[in-house]
Parts: C-alpha cells; structure tokens; sequence
C-alpha cells in the first residue's frame, strides 16, 4: 500500500470525459461516418434449426447499388475437430456465431450479409439471397435438451460415447460430501430455475470498418476490448493482427455482452470485397434475438448442518444453458456460489448444455447470479430451519483469511464478514416493516481478475500530464486513473489528461471485464508514474549536479534531500518539462504487465419489498448493498457500480426474461416486452462501501463491478417469503406467478 | 422516389433538409445534419434515448417523420449548452456522476430540463415517473434522480 | 424500396378525398407512436402517408354548451392533459389517456390514434367505452357517428367504411354526483402495454348508484362494455359485496388469451381485482362518502 496524503484517491472528481458526454459530443460506435462510406446488413435465420444446402446470392448482386454480399465462405473456417482457444472463447464456435456454417442453430442466426449504397438497398438486397433450408427439429429449454431423444445441435460432441447437447463439464471438490452429510442434522435441498437475461445494454452492437487495397484495416466499434476486435477479426478474416487498427468507440453500456464479435469481421469481409468502408449496426430487434443473453439455468442445490448452524456439507448440481454454441458460465456458477463460506465438505458441479437460443455471452459476474440464487435461498430456508438469524447463520459459516475455497483459492485478507456485520448493524435491518412487506438477504462473491495491460505516461512540454491505457472505459474508470495518477506525481487532477489508445497506439491489454480494469490499470499505472518519478527526479539532479538519490519527489515537485536538503529552490514538474530536452529528452514512461493478485469480492444485501396480494405484483421498497470494496478510488463511479448491479438484478428478479413461441422464436425481442427496471419502478438503492483493502494491489483496489448482481435475486426471493410465507423456486418472480402462487392452498411453513 | 424538402429550426438555427417520407427526425438528425448526440437505443419510442423536443414539448424522434419538423423548433442535445456554459442540469449530473457509460445522458438530459420546465419543484416521484421513458441500465437511476431533484433546488434557490 | 407519399393537408375534405382514393394503400399520421413503429418492423408499408395534425378540427378541444367536450381526434394526451377544465370533469378518461407511453410518447400519441389502432389494450379506450363516448368520422360518403364500443373489430381492425377517418371523440355533459376512473394492470409502473385495464363510469344520488358503465381491455379481442358488470352496480350502495358481484360479473365476461404479457387465470381474475379498485375510485369521485 502507497501511504499518500489520499488527496485525490477517494475525492469524487468530474470525470475526464464528462464534458463530451454531457453534450452529446461523446462518439459511441454508430456515431461515426467515412468518405464514401456504404452500410451493411444481415440476413438472419428465420428458422431454430435447419441446415443450409445452398446460398444463392446472384440475385442480390445484381441489384443495383449493393456493393458486395458475404456468407459463411468468406469467413475463416475453424474446424469443429480442434480447439482454438482465444481467452475464455473457442474460434471454432465464434466463426459458427459470426455466421452459421453447416446449419443455422437458432432464429436469427446470420447466414449472409450485404453492403450496398443505402441501409434500405442492403435490406432489400438481403431479402433477394435465396436460402434453401433443410428444416430440422429444435430444442429450447435444458429439461429437453437433454432428455434422451432430443435434436442434436452437433453431431460431433458425444457425451460417453453418444452424441449429446451436454457440451462441458466442471467440477470442483473439497472433502468428503458423503461423510459431511452424515454428520448433519439438518438438511436442506432445493430445485431452482432461472430464465435467460439480457445484458440490455442501451447501444446496439456497432461498427465501422474500412479495409485498403493493402489490407491496411481500421475498425472503429464499441466493445469491452479493441484488442479482442483485432484478434477475432484477424482470425476470422484472415488478415494480420498488425494490419488491423482496432479504435474504441465509446462503449454505451456492455456488461459482458461486448467481450465477443458479431459485426467486425462481417463488415471487414464487405469492405475487402468492396473496396468502401461499410458500416453496420443493429437494430434492437437483432440485439435481441441474435447477441448473447447469459444462461438460463437449472439448479439444485442442498445443504447440511448441524443444530448449532455449523455447514458440514454443501452439493451444488448446475446445468446452464450455453445457446447454439458450447460455452456456458459454468465456471462462475459452480466456483462462486459456496465461496462465501467455510464449508469443509464441498461437490460443485456444472454442465454446459446446448440448444436452439442464441449463444450466451458474459454478463456481469457470468455464472454466479444463477449459483447463488440457488444456494442463497437454501441458507434462507436452512436459518429458518435452524430457527436463526440469517445474518447469523452467515457469519457463523463465513469464509474468512486462510479459509480454502472449493474453486482452489485459500483466501488471503477478505471483508466478507465485515458486510455482514455492516449489515446486521445497519438501521435497515431493523426497520419496521408493514402489511404484505417483507425483507431478506443475501450474500454473494464474485473472482475478480487480473490480466494483460498497459500503461503510458508522459509528461508534455508544458508539464502536464498524459496518461493512455488499453481498456475501454465502461463506467468510469478514466476518472479514476486520473485520481491515481494526479496523486503519484502530486499535481492537480485537472492537469492530468486520460485517454485509452487504440491497438495500434498502446500495448496489447486485455477486455474490459471481470471487474479487472481498475485493479489492473492502477497497477501498470502507477508503475508506470514511479517510473516517470524516477526520470524526473535524474533530470532534477542532474540541473542540480548532485546524485539522482539525493532527490526526493513531494508534491509535484523534485527537492534535494540529505546533505542537499534546502540547498536548491525545488524544481516543479512544468520546470523540468520545460528544460527536458537538454536534460535527455522526452519524458515518459510506459509500463506492460499480466497482473496478478486480484482478490474476491464480497457483498451482503438488504432487500424490503411490498408485495400487491391481489395482483401478484412485487414491489421493492428499500435496498442496502454492503460491499468489500478494497479501495474506492473514485467513491462516485463505486457507489454506481453497486447501484446498477443491483437494478439488474431486481430485472432478473422480477420481470425480465426471454419468452419463446411455439416456433422457436423470440417473442419479446424489443424493449416494451422485455421488461428491464425503468427509472420509477426502483427506491433510491443505498450503496455501503467498506473498505478493506487488498494487500497484493498498490492502491488495494478489488473489483467492484460484478460483485453487486450476484446476491439480489436471492434477498429478494427470500424477502417476498418473509412477506408471503411463499417461496419461489423460479425467476422471474413476474405478477402471474406471484398470484399464482398466492392462490394455490397452502400448508403451515 | 422524390425528396421532401424541409424547412425547420434546430437549436435556434434556421436549417433546410431533404428526407425520404419515410425518414423518421432521428434519422435526419443523426444522418444528414450530423447531430449524433441524439442516440437510436432501440427506435420504437422504449428508450427514450433520442429524445428532443418539437416546439418545447418533449418527443421521441424516433417517433416522429423528418416532414414533421416543417415550420417547428427542435431542440436536441447539442442545443443544451450556451456556448461554453453548460445548463445546470448538465454540471450538476458531471458532479453527482449520474452517468457511467453516457448512452443514455442526452436523452436523459433533454427530458430531465423539459421536466423542469414544466415544474420547478418536482417530487421524487413526479422526477421517476417523468423519466421513466428513459431507460438506464448502468446507474439504476439513483444518481441521475439525485442530480435532477438537486438541480431544482439550486435553480429555485438562484431565480429567488 | 416501396415508394411512399407524405402529405399534410389543412382541410378535412383534403384529407378524407386523399385517403379514400388511395384505396387502403394510406395510413393516417396523429401522434404517430404506433404508425412509425410498425413502419419500423415491417408489419406496415404504407403508400401514402397523411398527417392530420394541420387539420384545426383535429386539434382542438372544445366544451360543448351543454358542458360535455369534443376532442379532436390528433389531440396529444399532453395538450389533453393541459387543458384547464376536462381532467375536473373526466379525470378517469384522462388518466387514461396520459397512461399511454411515456412522457416523450404523451407528447405525440392521441386517444384517436389509440382507438383507430385497434389493440385490445389500449389504455384509453375502456375509459372512453365508460364514458359514453360517441365518435364522429367522415368519409366519401360524409359524416357519422357512432359510440366507441362500435369501433373495434378484433385486433388491429375497426368497423369504419373504407376511406373514413376519425374526426373527434364527444363526451356527454356530467350529472351531478359523477365520477369515473380507469386503472391498468402492468408488471412495470410505466413503458407496458395493459395486461388487464379497467374503466369505469358512475353517477351516484344519495349514495345510491344510479347509473354506471363499466369497459374491460385486454381481455378479449375487443375491448369489453360489461353491461352485467354496471347492473350489478346500479341500484347499490357499492358496498364490498356489491363490489363482488360487478367483479364476478368483469371475470366472467373475460375471454382472455395465453401470452407473452399475462395468462388467461392471471387475466381472468386481475379484472375482477381492478373493476372493485375502479370503482372505489369513481365512487370516491362521484362524492361517495
């Protein structure tokens, strides 16, 4: 840990884009044009299932103003037989996502694209492809994906020896569960299920791309990691990485879902047969229908205890669907649902399971929400068996420094306990409820990451600052790279200036997610701000003629120290900026790292809600959210990831979820049927940042971001049971099947 | 196909365009006239994020032809600030960080000041119902109902 | 690319002489909020595009002498709602119509646009159903009227002839000791369609019921004037068990379907909830003490 005077890390600064943003200055990924620019656009899949024999584009091509039309032969071919792994993702299945290959495996999957003159000519131009289609039957939900005689996405994956739609598996293991379970005296085992959710993210997927007749590409598009838009572009297309220039737009809103392509190598591919830049962007019907949600998923979950609250044994059973594609969050699931607790016997098992929806894609702690929805309600259901505070039964079982974890990790300092203390000490938790109210909590955890990044910082001619990093900035974190480095060097936030570089101007740097940026950019950061102290204080001594150790750095400026202390007036940053051409030239300094020591994050949240009895309507009324923040650099953008997290998951709760018709379609592919949170179904949502900070980071920062979805769909399953006496073993917990539920006679709990 | 010609005020400049019929003032605005702060999240009136106004009353401009505009005011975004000062509403959601990933703002900013043209002293709840065709899927709204309510209170403090 | 015709005429005649003789092939343009969307997605590609917005009888609102109102038929539900004197009179009907949308849909949609659109789910059409609203179209044939009830013919139809437009919706004057009211049932507080709506209509004298409409949404093809549901009113005091029996009456009339917004029990037993809500409220209106 820095020990600084802290005067700009933790102030609530204005953010160095603020001004941009608040005019509509701010350049998303459909906010910008090329001269002689063209548009492009998709043809989709109008059936679930069905293979392709044959694609006939002649026509389309023929029509006056379309450019050049694309299908799966122009996209780079991996074969279903080899693993290609880049990141968390498999190129064999994104150039089948990008565009279907042998089979079309949902509605709405591209099958070709056009670029032409107007967005109107490509429409028209799309409906002119004749696809013949060898309809095939189709599967959507995971109890039918796996019954014995379901369809079969992909023939090749077999599952003991038989071609099967359970596409991966993971387990992790601690103890012995038999021997756990014998010694408990109560036990509690549940079922759930959750719908599919979609990130919602209000910008639609967006790019711009021009290819020259040397290859030489720009790609300017909104995404959670330009580097990733170059490397799947290049695979995908064909091209070298060093020809692309992959430029981050803003990003409006990602959540995990820009961590893949869809449009780039579609719009490279129609620029390099064009010779124009191509534009294309998505509607929010395709949003819907085509770019990932995260999973649905079915879940059993049981646990044991003996009578005194002590969890002996805990078996975790996850099945996720993945979409079309393999690769479900399984690992989020399955790893992050017990890690709250100290539990000595421990099977978490997940299952990766294909069928006929568009392929999932991160979201906000991918896999975890589902994992401790699940888990998080037993333990509501196990403290009530054991007649205990949930609170209680929480930090009698919490993990703590030194507990090992099932997913592997022996945790080192953590503030988990620290929020349910928080919590149990917090006015909500003992604030009067009335009529038809409930209240209940939950706790959750999320990994957090490290990763690839890079770092420069230099120092203009006039003694400024510049600093440049490689990760898009999704809610804030220029502002608090800007407090970091303002701090190192002891100048005036305003005189530091934060930019993220493009692919071809900074170091590779790995996406923006995980809740990784800030802890990782802070550190190469501030590495890279010692490293520029380090100059400047050798460009100081040598104006001085003393020894570089001689020089210390305090507040914005070099003073001589030691035996030279108070020898020589201290020379400022503008001082020395202004003489570094004869002290050795430019200053600067650039710093690339893969980054380690990110630790978990922790929450516990409070959840109030009323429930309308007679309309099976849920209304949340009041929420606390107590998090181990480590550090808050910015308290600001903290408090925001806390509070968005939180109106996510009162979404996944309550309303949100994708509805499928009888032929395998999307039925609420729009903003009015699926039903995020609007701005007057939600209280103010209290934010309570406790900060414990992490020893293996400079500035203690944890991951902020994910954390904050991963307990709400619990404390508000189990708060609509402290107001009903009901529980609710399915998300969402929508109006009809509250009052559903209400209806049905009822036993005493 | 013939163009209509279209002559209309936009921010308080006079401006001619042509459109198609079919053309909805997004369209034009984000296309021909270049005025990309007004942003298409979903173009079926459920975001709100292409808000403007025409003669002062707050509308979709997804929701609205380009032929339209003939003879009206719009109002976007761009139009907010004067000069280098921005409006209150626009300081005040930079200091209380109502915003993260910015999608949203202009279209947040242009209703949350035709809300305070129409009432000056606004409830909680009259601020999240007025917003509530602006959708936000990063700040859960707490900080832009904050920055709202608390630029109210220092525009009636300062017209006193 | 279809070709596509906008036109703006000033006059009624204009307007109807355009529309009949484009034979079908012509949309009429008020608020817009449903036309443009469905332009979007495809299910609509008109040819001719007429906007009724310049025409003065559209947009205007006018108390009739005898103290009812006539509401042009492109009358935003936020000019409606600005009008000094009709919330005081139909405060129901227009809380209805300012349910339509969201703000920036307020200032554009119309309860004329809302009615013609023909949905099942309209939110200001019980409440005009309940009212009593008569409609005043004009085609090549000239003018009519008829009651709103008489509009819908299933979804996304209307009984009007070819060529005919509607013109403005009446409201007929209040007897004393009346009141009305709609209520909606969404999973949201705002942005959704009616999963159930429910207007209603009544006059009371004496803290009897004397008179009394009662318009169910969504929950058929059409929206529903339950006149089993204003009998069981009438005559009462509209007490909790009176309530129950115009609500049993609401639930019984309902012929619901299964979808993405709500089932048929949801429906079913969601508009007998809201017609005892409603009521309490037009009631309470009307001077119920």
């Amino acid at each position: 840990m820095n020990e600084h005077s802290n005067k700009w890390i933790g102030q609530r600064t204005i953010r160095p884009d603020g001004a941009d943003k608040v005019t509509g200055r701010a350049a998303f990924g459909a906010d910008t044009t090329m001269p002689g620019m063209i548009w492009g656009k998709v043809l989709r899949s109008p059936h679930a299932h069905a293979r392709i024999r044959s694609i006939d584009t002649s026509k389309a091509e023929s029509l006056p103003g379309v450019k050049a039309v694309v299908t799966a032969r122009d996209i780079v071919n991996f074969t279903t037989d080899k693993p290609f792994i880049l990141g968390i993702q498999d190129m064999r299945w994104m150039c089948r996502n990008v565009m279907a290959r042998e089979k079309v495996l949902f509605h709405g999957h591209p099958v070709a694209a056009v670029a032409a003159a107007t967005e109107e000519i490509a429409a028209e131009a799309c409906k002119m492809i004749s696809v013949e289609y060898e309809v095939l039957p189709w599967v959507i939900e995971i109890e039918d994906a796996i019954k014995p005689d379901a369809p079969i996405l992909h023939e090749f994956n077999k599952l003991d020896g038989k071609p099967s739609n359970i596409t991966g598996k993971l387990e992790h293991k601690l103890g012995d569960i038999a021997a756990g379970f014998a010694q408990a005296e109560v036990i509690v085992e549940r079922s759930f299920k959750t719908r599919p959710v979609h990130q919602g993210y209000i910008e639609p997927h967006a790019c711009l791309v021009s290819v020259a007749s040397d290859d030489k590409t720009t790609i300017w598009s909104s995404s959670q990691g330009q580097f990733m838009v170059r490397a799947m572009t290049a695979l995908l297309t064909g091209l070298t990485q060093s020809d692309i220039r992959a430029i981050p737009a803003e990003i409006g809103g990602g959540f995990g879902g820009k961590t893949i392509v869809y449009l780039e190598p579609l719009a490279t591919m129609l620029s390099k047969k064009s010779g124009r830049p191509v534009k294309m962007v998505m509607s929010r019907e395709e949003v819907m229908r085509a770019s990932g949600p995260t999973s649905g998923s079915s879940s059993t979950v049981k646990i044991g205890a003996t009578k005194d609250g002590r969890i002996v044994a805990a078996h975790g059973i996850y099945y996720l669907q993945a979409g079309a594609l393999p690769g479900s969050p399984i690992r989020g699931a399955a790893g992050c649902s017990f890690a709250p607790y100290d539990i000595p016997n421990v099977l978490s098992q997940g299952f990766d399971v294909v069928s006929n929806r568009s392929k999932v894609v991160a979201y906000r702690a991918p896999g975890a929400p589902i994992g401790a929805y699940a888990v998080e309600c037993v333990m509501d259901e196990l403290a009530v068996a054991l007649k205990m505070d949930p609170l209680e039964l929480r930090l009698k079982n919490a993990a703590k420094q030194g507990t090992k974890a099932a997913h592997g990790p022996v945790y080192p300092r953590i503030g988990f306990v620290e929020t349910l203390e928080a919590a149990r000490a917090h006015p909500h938790y003992k604030a009067p409820l009335g009529k038809h109210h409930g209240r209940g909590v939950a706790s959750g955890f999320w990994f957090n990451a490290g990763g690839e990044s890079s770092a420069q910082v230099n120092i203009t001619e006039d003694g400024n600052v510049v600093v440049m990093t490689g990760h898009p900035d999704i809610g804030g974190s220029r502002a608090a790279i800007a407090n970091i480095a303002a701090e190192l060097i002891g100048i005036d936030y305003k005189s530091v200036s934060v930019l993220i570089g493009d692919t071809a101007t900074i170091g590779y740097s790995n996406m923006t997610g995980g809740s990784r940026v800030l802890f990782a950019s802070a550190m190469v950061v501030t590495q890279s701000a010692e490293k520029v102290i380090t100059i400047l204080r050798a460009r100081a001594a040598k104006i001085w003629n003393i020894d570089p150790d001689a020089v210390t750095w305090e507040d914005g400026a070099a003073r001589p120290a030691g035996d030279n202390a108070g020898k020589f007036a201290p020379l400022t940053l503008a001082e020395i900026a202004a003489k570094a051409t004869e002290t050795g030239g430019p200053i600067g300094a650039g710093v690339q790292l893969n980054t380690t020591g990110a630790e978990g994050g922790f929450a516990t949240h409070i959840c109030d809600v009323e429930v309308d009895v007679d309309l099976g309507i849920v209304r949340v009324l009041r929420y606390t959210a107590f998090q181990d923040v480590g550090k808050a650099v910015h308290p600001s953008y903290v408090e925001g990831q806390m509070q968005g997290g939180v109106a996510q998951g009162i979404g996944w709760a309550l309303n949100e979820e994708y509805i499928y018709n009888r032929n395998g379609q999307v039925d609420n592919a729009g903003f009015l049927d699926y039903r995020m949170p609007v701005c007057s179904d939600l209280p103010m949502l209290d934010a309570v940042m406790i900060e414990i900070p992490n020893p293996k980071h400079p500035q203690g920062v944890r991951g902020v971001g994910e954390v904050p979805l991963v307990p709400v769909m619990a404390a508000i399953a189990n708060a609509i049971h402290d107001a009903l006496g009901i529980r609710f073993y399915s998300l969402p917990m929508s109006p009809p099947k509250v009052l559903e539920a209400l209806d049905l006679p009822r036993a005493a709990e | 196909m013939a163009k209509l010609h279209v002559t209309t005020t936009i921010n308080g400049d006079p401006v001619e365009f042509l459109c198609e019929p079919h053309h909805t003032m997004l369209d034009v605005l984000r296309g021909s006239l270049g005025l990309t702060g007004s942003k298409e999240g979903c173009g079926s009136g459920d975001c709100g994020a292409c808000s403007v106004t025409l003669d002062g009353r707050l509308v979709c401009s997804c929701l609205m032809l380009a032929a339209e505009a003939e003879g009206h005011q719009i109002r976007t975004i761009e139009g907010m600030a004067e000069g280098e000062m921005l409006h209150p509403l626009q300081q005040k959601f930079l200091e209380m960080a109502a915003l993260q990933c910015g999608i949203c703002t202009p279209g947040m900013l242009v209703a949350a000041k035709a809300l305070l043209e129409h009432n000056q002293e606004p409830t909680e709840t009259e601020v999240r119902y007025w917003l509530a065709g602006n959708l936000c899927r990063c700040t859960g709204y707490d900080k832009i109902v904050r920055a709202v309510l608390e630029t109210a209170a220092e525009m009636r403090g300062a017209a006193r | 690319m279809t070709d596509i015709r906008y036109l703006a005429p000033r006059t009624l005649d204009e307007a109807v002489g355009a529309f009949a003789a484009a034979a079908g092939a012509a949309r009429i343009l008020a608020g817009g909020t449903d036309l443009l969307v469905q332009m979007k997605a495809g299910t609509v590609s008109p040819g001719l595009i007429v906007d009724i917005k310049k025409i003065a009888e559209m947009t205007t609102i006018e108390e009739t002498a005898d103290g009812g109102f006539c509401i042009g038929a492109a009358v935003s539900g936020a000019v409606l709602g600005e009008h000094p004197r009709f919330g005081k009179v139909w405060p129901g009907v227009l809380e209805a119509v300012n349910l339509i949308g969201s703000t920036q849909v307020q200032g554009r949609a119309t309860a004329g646009g809302n009615l013609c659109n023909g949905s099942p789910a309209g939110d200001s059409v019980p409440a005009m159903i309940a009212a009593g609203a008569i409609v005043t179209v004009q085609g090549p044939k000239g003018r009519r009227q008829m009651s709103v009830e008489a509009v819908p013919a299933g979804p996304g139809r209307t009984n009007f002839a070819p060529g005919e437009i509607l013109v403005a919706f009446t409201l007929p004057p209040r007897p004393k000791g009346s009141g009305d009211a709609y209520l909606r049932m969404i999973p949201r507080t705002e942005m959704d369609i009616a999963v159930v709506g429910c207007g209603v209509s009544l006059t009371l004298e004496k803290g009897i019921c004397t008179a009394a409409r009662v318009a169910l949404g969504a929950v058929a093809p059409t929206v529903l004037l339950v006149e089993a549901a204003a009998k069981a009113l009438v005559g009462t005091k509209l007490d909790a068990a009176d309530l129950d029996t115009a609500a049993a009456a609401c639930s019984a009339s309902c012929r619901p379907i299964d979808d993405k917004r709500g089932t048929i029990a949801y429906r079913t037993k969601v508009a007998g909830v809201l017609l005892k809500r409603t009521a309490a409220i037009a009631a309470d209106r009307a001077g119920k003490v």
